[in-house]
């Protein structure tokens, strides 16, 4: 075959369903989250696996583990805190073992671009005595997610294949190959294996242990630690460099005449590899993102070479060609690298500074700064416009509305985790009486049915007094609008129950829920301020499709009456980034503007008109 | 900002100066040297479509590449970064400084300049587009930029690709006259736009995408 045509630019994720496809894969499952969601979304386009999204990252976990006791092999994905809701099934799935291959893949958010903690999930890996891939680009993401399910099936256990942020949504050329051809494996019956109650459980235990001895013999696999030995009379002697994922990029094109062990597996590690690798040098400095995972180990190791990490790199945020290089300028001219063996990158090739570098802060200093902002048309814009008059206590959560935290809304007072909003809002009530009756919890749909249930349950059965406003756009939006319970398709298009959030509300007793469109400025305040007022538990759900998702009739959207504008801002600190100022008058952005006519109702003044209105008046 | 106005020298200025980049990266290249592209500008104008097609452009040439993309909570209407890195052997898929920066608005071309290399090229597109923050008064656009920039580095070019994809009525094409004047600077093979275009656009914009870059690479 023309080995060009298999050739392709694919982002990490990318890589990986394709890896799925040609592991033979049957079924994948995820919860959307960044960085991992476009994994799931790529598999979808392939036929021969069932793939779903799941309500959480726990149950996508456990569909998975089913789909692996069934006999198949099965990949469920999702970002690192995600981990954290699926750490319960996760951690006991170690000691069952599996039957068809079970490879979970976790991306982490160093920096958390659109997260909200960096945790360091590899420490997941170790905690549950897991194997752990780590691939450091898209090629190796596929080669390592087929390795998963090979080493998973030799092994009975689930593996996780971790990656970043870097490697999830950076594209390289990756080859693709051929879909593998596996023998069938049956269901068989089995209490002691898959059954943890205590007495199995023990048993499973010592199985564990055992299985790790073997999976430390394997670790030293030479598919699963490369070398790199660089060539030439710069070579550097006394160090050498331990590393893995992205951070090995940065290693490889800053030190590269220092020699580099990549590890490949980072769950166990191969101690043999690294007491060989390490020989005769004097320092071995290891490279990692976040927490000092392999030096902490390594050290441990008791190797005679001096053993450094994080005395030179950060433990929070990326790593980066900027900070390797400081590195090696630190290293620069010291007797572990000495002046000539510096090379080409001698101490001003290195890092070399812009001229202009002294004067840049401050002709830089009063460039404003874009942060996101809730869409045009975001039917959750007018939710925390009323909150904000009406000056309550907003526990949020996880989603676009998060942005609200910004100004000019300025609206949420806390944001947590999936699912954290409605029991926080308890929690301050019953603390503080005084705060009864001004808190207000306010949650997505797609986050109302990821962990939204059993809070509300738990909130009515304490009798908790407080307004829960469930932000129903109809869709996952944030992570790119993915299809949940309440949308009623499912991720193949299939038709499916349309779940409504009030369901839940109304089985669980609550006896004030109401459904509102947060459109209808003035209804919205009338509902929201009866219902904070009242002293019994409400839902009140707000439902309008996300923006985006809408057609936009241009023949409707706003337009300013500017003999009645009298420039007096209340339109701009809603906050719509349609409504505009240009040459000192407020303007229309007709471009961005929806056609929602929330405005209209925001402006006291009744110079903001639809523009059909426009044309009736003159 | 109408510094080139003046059509034809325009026209050599812009060769003399892309030729010269040119025959520079061809060597170096050649040397193994890496070539770090940064896209710059706002959610929604297009900066992860100009990326692919010049990281694809760059594969058809018969190069390593790697790309970084920005997704998830930076769409909304946030700055937005992406970057493209060429070479025999590519390492790290991002980077520290460019040797060429595609700004495709003018605010977002000032916010990264320290990330241009000494030598480097800025290639800004002449189009403003007003943080929220400016609308509520809280800050002011800059008014100075291209001063600003003309302080740092002489080695920039502003190109009103708006005006000139307005005359294909798409304004959305911009992002592709900006490309089709930076493909002048590389040492890519000639015939690997149009396929990388065509692979990355939905075909019943394609004619106004190629258009669009060819009027970039004409000016």
């Amino acid at each position: 075959m023309d080995s060009k045509e298999n050739i392709q630019l694919l982002i990490g994720n990318e890589a990986i369903a394709r890896a799925a496809f040609e592991a033979g894969v049957k079924v994948a499952t995820a919860y959307p989250g960044t960085p991992s969601t476009e994994i799931l979304e790529n598999i979808s386009r392939y036929k021969s696996i069932y793939c779903q999204w799941s309500v959480n990252e726990k149950v996508a976990m456990e569909v998975a583990s089913g789909a692996s006791i069934a006999g198949a092999r099965a990949l469920v994905a999702m970002k690192h805190v995600g981990l954290n809701v699926a750490a319960d099934p996760f951690m006991t799935l170690s000691y069952t073992g599996v039957n068809g291959g079970l490879v979970i893949v976790c991306a982490d958010d160093p920096y958390m671009h659109s997260s909200q903690n960096e945790q360091d999930n590899r420490f997941y890996a170790k905690f549950a005595k897991v194997p752990m891939l780590e691939p450091s680009d898209s090629q190796e993401a596929l080669d390592m997610l087929k390795a998963a399910f090979e080493i998973s099936e030799q092994f009975d256990t689930p593996v996780l294949l971790r990656t970043t942020t870097r490697i999830s949504h950076s594209r390289s050329l990756v080859r693709l190959g051929e879909k593998i051809n596996l023998d069938e494996r049956n269901y068989v019956k089995d209490s002691k294996k898959y059954v943890m109650i205590p007495a199995y459980g023990r048993l499973r235990h010592e199985l564990l242990l055992q299985r790790w001895a073997r999976l430390s013999e394997f670790s030293e696999s030479k598919d699963l630690n490369k070398v790199y030995l660089p060539v030439g009379k710069n070579t550097i002697t006394k160090i050498g460099i331990i590393t893995s994922g992205v951070s090995y990029q940065y290693a490889r094109e800053v030190f590269s005449n220092v020699p580099i062990l990549k590890l490949l597996i980072t769950n166990p590690l191969p101690e043999k590899t690294i007491r060989g690798f390490a020989e005769g040098k004097h320092l071995i400095l290891i490279i990692e993102e976040l927490e000092p995972f392999l030096e902490e180990q390594i050290k441990l190791m008791g190797l005679d070479s001096k053993i450094a990490g994080k005395e030179y790199f950060p433990q929070y945020g990326e790593l980066n060609l900027d900070i390797a290089d400081r590195v090696y300028q630190q290293l620069f001219g010291t007797e572990l690298i000495s002046e000539h063996e510096g090379g080409a990158r001698g101490k001003l090739d290195a890092a070399p500074i812009p001229a202009s570098d002294s004067n840049l802060g401050e002709l830089l200093s009063d460039v404003p700064q874009r942060p996101p902002v809730l869409c045009a048309g975001c039917s959750h814009r007018s939710v925390f416009y009323i909150l904000k008059k009406l000056k309550a206590a907003v526990m949020g959560d996880i989603g676009c509305y998060t942005l609200s935290v910004l100004p000019p809304l300025n609206a949420l007072d806390s944001c947590l985790c999936m699912g954290a909003g409605i029991g926080q809002a308890l929690g301050m009530e019953k603390a503080n009486p005084n705060l009864k009756g001004k808190v207000v919890s306010v949650i997505g749909d797609s986050t109302f049915f990821h962990s939204g249930i059993t809070p509300l349950i738990d909130n009515i059965y304490n009798k908790g007094t407080g307004l829960i406003i469930i932000l129903d756009n109809k869709t996952t939006a944030m992570t790119g609008h993915q299809v949940h319970p309440g949308v009623g398709k499912t991720l193949s298009g299939d038709d499916t129950v349309e779940l409504k959030p009030e369901y839940f509300a109304k089985a669980a007793g609550v006896k004030n829920i109401r459904v509102v469109d947060p459109y209808n400025l003035k209804l919205l305040e009338k509902v929201l301020r009866e219902e904070l007022e009242r002293n019994e538990l409400s839902v009140v759900v707000c439902r309008r499709i996300c923006a985006l998702l809408e057609k936009v009739d241009k023949n409707n959207v706003a337009t300013i009456d500017q003999e009645k504008c009298d420039k007096c801002g209340v339109c701009i600190r809603f906050g719509c980034p349609a409504i505009q100022l240009r040459d000192g008058n407020y303007a229309i952005n007709e471009l961005l503007c929806t056609g929602c006519d929330v405005c209209v109702a925001v402006c006291k003044k009744g110079a903001m008109l639809k523009k059909y209105k426009k044309f009736i008046k003159i | 900002m109408k510094k080139y106005d003046n059509k034809n020298n325009k026209n050599n200025n812009n060769y003399a100066k892309s030729s010269m980049y040119l025959e520079k990266w061809e060597e170096d290249l050649k040397k193994g040297q890496i070539l770090s592209v940064l896209f710059t500008g706002v959610g929604g104008q297009g900066i992860i479509l100009a990326t692919t097609v010049l990281a694809k452009a760059a594969q058809e040439s018969g190069f390593d590449v790697k790309v970084s993309e920005v997704h998830g909570m930076a769409q909304r209407g946030g700055s937005v970064e992406g970057s493209v890195r060429i070479g025999k052997e590519v390492f790290s898929p991002i980077i520290n400084r460019a040797d060429f920066i595609i700004a495709v608005e003018k605010l977002e071309a000032l916010r990264y300049i320290g990330k241009l290399q000494p030598g480097g090229f800025l290639l800004v597109n002449d189009y403003e587009i007003y943080p929220s923050t400016v609308f509520s008064k809280d800050t002011e656009y800059p008014k100075n930029i291209e001063e600003r920039i003309s302080n740092l580095t002489k080695n920039y070019m502003i190109i009103d690709a708006v005006e000139i994809a307005l005359k294909l009525n798409e304004i959305r094409a911009a992002n592709m006259v900006l490309l089709g004047a930076f493909s002048n600077f590389l040492p890519l093979k000639p015939d690997c736009w149009n396929s990388a275009i065509k692979e990355n656009v939905p075909s019943k914009a394609l004619n106004i995408n190629i258009e669009a870059f060819n009027l970039g690479k004409n000016l």
